[in-house]
């Protein structure tokens, strides 16, 4: 009987700790998302297909540098920079920044060319919401690479008051 | 309209030097997404568009969406050939037209 009342006690007890374990796995899934698995929206997917058409993008060469969290998106400093030898034969064409929760998805699209020297650009940039910020990279032989990081927003840009 | 513009590049390099070049100019950047006190949608009023030239050849075009921050920044890099002149341009909503020069250098 009493081996009866443990067995019965340690079922629930397995069976409490697996749910603790999924409800954690889900947690932890949904703090840090997977860039590659998540779904962008049509609206960014439409903003980069203006981009790069059905072009591939590739993996690498782009480096987007972003805080990892910031207090205030109002002004969200945003590197993006691009390993290339910036010569007539090979260089960075193109530079698109872009936003996953924006009203809009585009941020800042810029022409560069072999008389760049560097390809980098910084900006600031506004940010409505905690999100994705992906950089894409338009090659001068036709390649787009690309790259993308997520940033914790801990107060909304375009909440302020305008006065 | 009248726009402050701050330019900071060397005023001198070496030929074939990459130089940085930090454009700044005062504008709201009105995203066209925010609602007044009376509750009124505020119209957007953006700068959409900055150039850079060298010496009359383009070398930087960027084009500005209403994501970017207020008094926008944009830093990029050039490759010192010939001393003169750097001449920059923003343009944007609203017949909104902003130029800037500095000169060069190049040894």
């Amino acid at each position: 009987m009493v081996a009866h009342h443990d067995t019965k006690r340690a079922t629930r007890r397995g069976f409490l700790l697996g749910a603790a374990q999924l409800a954690g796995g889900v947690g932890l899934l949904s703090i840090f998302p997977c860039s590659e698995s998540r779904a962008l929206p049509d609206m960014l997917q439409a903003a980069i297909k203006k981009v790069a058409g059905s072009a591939p993008l590739l993996k690498g060469k782009v480096k987007l540098g972003l805080p990892p969290m910031v207090e205030n998106g109002n002004a969200v400093s945003v590197e993006v920079s691009v390993e290339s030898p910036m010569t007539p034969g090979d260089h960075v064409k193109a530079i698109h920044i872009f936003n996953e929760k924006n009203p809009q998805p585009n941020v800042l699209g810029v022409r560069l060319g072999p008389h760049s020297g560097k390809a980098r650009v910084s900006t600031r940039m506004r940010l409505v919401t905690t999100q994705q910020v992906i950089a894409i990279a338009e090659m001068s032989d036709g390649s787009f690479w690309s790259d993308a990081a997520d940033i914790f927003v801990a107060l909304a840009a375009c909440q302020e008051d305008p006065g | 309209m009248t726009a402050r513009a701050l330019i900071n590049a060397p005023k001198e390099a070496k030929r074939g030097e990459v130089i940085t070049i930090k454009t700044l100019i005062s504008h709201e950047m009105e995203t066209g997404f925010r609602y007044d006190n009376s509750g009124k949608l505020l119209p957007r009023d953006i700068i959409n568009l900055f150039v850079c030239t060298y010496n009359g050849v383009e070398i930087f075009r960027a084009e500005l969406h209403p994501a970017v921050s207020a008094n926008p920044f944009i830093e990029f890099h050039a490759v010192a050939t010939d001393s003169g002149k750097l001449e920059f341009k923003w343009s944007g909503d609203n017949g909104f037209s902003a130029t800037e020069s500095v000169t060069i250098t190049v040894i």
